[in-house]
């Protein structure tokens, strides 16, 4: 009896102990070749591709042309890629990546997504017939060149703001969508989802933008601009510009952002109001001081509406009917001697 | 019909009549996934013949000599499992140290393979299938020249795959129908046509 009793434990033993130490020993085994073959194969990675991973934002958002974030920082360490591409990031991960790579920081200047139209709200669009399908831009515009009259006008169906991805575009409550300029990267993914290629990106020290897209001639755009704002292809805009950089094509002003100045003056030339100016009515005027001005002559060459004269080694003096406060003259005067007042 | 013979049969089994991703189901995963484009589908193709062969390899000595003896047939899953991913990993490790080049071409697919149930399938399939006389099971050879022909057959259909949903991208397919829905229909019609092969008689 007690032998029997003796004899099972033995066999349960086995039937539990022998797959027990099998399998717990195969894996320890295989765990400690592994563990041996980490230590003995072991491959170093360059520790800056992990370091710039962690300078980068991490939204995978693709504006560097490279698939992620992981695969950007590889091609900066490995295929020497410029490190200024990252938009989301910004400043600061140019600095970080710059300091990684010992390379010099050459930050663009940052961009910001501008929508070029004024309508697309409730009470800011004329409707031609009322929509009723899939609440998308991109399916709106495809029925009958888009139920409102403008067809290069906002509709409104908010694609913009479903695809940031950082809620940088908010609707407000007329319906508008608004750019928040502290948490647009420039990403550029709005810009791709607008059907209607409404967006751009302007780089953020511009404040004049031309805020319509219609192509229209001016008789056709006007009736059909909710907003009251279209623009209507009248070339005051470029006559005014004392630096040319506003062109008319298809009946639609362009900024040259390379050449404008931020005078404002089309904003205030527009006769439809199509143009804003983030600025207007803070602009200050230069002013010389008197102690310091030699007389360079300097100011007045580079002045655009030549509102500064004077003559050599004279006392310059500015007009302030003409001075339209581009601050031009501050950063070239060679002895600091305007300011702006 | 001489050896010769019987591993021709073998080839022309796992490639064409039982092949695994058309016939047995197996391995859906990476045919569906990795089959964008012509030369990844070639990494993994040449990826899983490698560590099919071996883990057959593996897998018959670790079954034939520590489970059978001590009647722990019943365990050959699980330890096949841990075998295999162990392999896989080892492998990886010792292509990316050696061959910086090949780990390139094949190292990202490997950690893919790690639980591909292909892999597993051959290995279990190695342990039930009879030999052409139908009394002895596979000996260590016929494992692992089934465990590289199950490969083989596996990078023929990948490749075969790719290649279509290669051309598939320049072709006017419905919009509802453009991606994943084509690749299926595709790969039902491909199951299909390789369903033909099962009167082939050898």
């Amino acid at each position: 009896m007690v032998n029997t009793i003796i004899l099972m434990d033995i066999s349960m033993l086995q039937t539990i102990g022998a797959p027990v130490v099998i399998i717990g020993g195969l894996g320890l085994l295989f765990g400690i070749i592994l563990a041996i073959a980490s230590k003995v194969f072991h491959v170093q990675i360059d520790p800056r591709v992990e370091q710039i991973i962690a300078a980068l934002p991490g939204a995978n958002c693709g504006a560097c042309g490279l698939p992620g974030c992981a695969g950007y920082a590889d091609a900066i360490v490995h295929a020497d890629a410029d490190i200024n591409k990252c938009a989301p990031g910004g400043t600061t991960a140019v600095t970080t990546i710059a300091q990684i790579m010992g390379k010099e920081a050459s930050t663009q200047t940052r961009k910001i997504a501008v929508i070029h139209c004024t309508s697309g709200g409730k009470q800011s669009t004329n409707w031609k017939y009322a929509y009723q399908g899939i609440e998308t831009c991109k399916s709106a515009v495809n029925i009958a060149d888009g139920p409102n009259s403008c067809s290069y006008g906002c509709v409104g169906y908010n694609d913009c703001v479903a695809v940031c991805l950082f809620d940088a575009i908010t609707v407000d409550e007329y319906g508008m969508r608004c750019i928040d300029l502290e948490k647009c990267t420039a990403c550029g993914a709005c810009v791709k989802a607008c059907p209607r290629a409404l967006i751009d990106l302007v780089a953020v020290d511009k404040v004049v933008y031309i805020k319509c897209s219609s192509k229209d001639k001016g008789a056709i755009a006007k009736p059909n601009c909710g907003s009251a704002h279209p623009c209507i292809g009248c070339g005051i805009c470029a006559k005014k510009c004392p630096v040319d950089a506003i062109m008319i094509e298809n009946n639609l002003a362009i900024i040259d952002y390379s050449k404008c100045i931020n005078c404002g003056r089309c904003a205030t030339a527009c006769p439809t109001k199509a143009i804003q100016d983030l600025l207007v009515g803070m602009r200050k005027k230069a002013h010389i001081i008197s102690e310091a001005c030699i007389g360079c002559t300097i100011c007045a060459k580079v002045c655009p509406v030549t509102a500064i004269s004077g003559e050599l080694k004279q006392l310059h003096t500015v007009n302030d009917s003409l001075c339209v406060g581009c601050e031009l003259c501050v950063g070239k005067c060679p002895k600091h001697a305007i300011e702006m007042i | 019909m001489g050896y010769l013979g019987e591993i021709f049969v073998m080839a022309m089994t796992a490639i064409f009549i039982q092949n695994f991703v058309l016939s047995r189901f197996l391995g859906l995963c990476p045919y569906l996934g990795v089959s964008k484009k012509l030369d990844s589908a070639f990494g993994m193709g040449m990826a899983v013949i490698f560590v099919m062969t071996l883990a057959s390899a593996i897998t018959f000595l670790i079954r034939k000599y520590l489970l059978l003896p001590y009647g722990l047939g019943y365990l050959q899953t699980i330890s096949f499992i841990l075998t295999i991913a162990a392999l896989v990993q080892f492998v990886e490790m010792v292509i990316q140290k050696n061959s910086p080049a090949l780990y390139k071409s094949l190292g990202v697919y490997l950690p893919l393979i790690t639980t591909n149930c292909a892999v597993l399938g051959v290995a279990i399939l190695n342990t039930s299938q009879m030999r052409s006389d139908g009394i002895t099971t596979y000996n260590f050879l016929d494992s692992v020249l089934n465990g590289f022909f199950s490969g083989v057959g596996f990078t023929v259909v990948l490749m075969a795959m790719a290649g279509i949903r290669e051309r598939l991208e320049y072709s006017d397919v419905p919009k509802a129908m453009k991606g994943m829905p084509i690749a299926l229909i595709l790969a039902g019609i491909m199951a299909l046509a390789f369903y033909g092969f099962m009167g082939f008689k050898l």
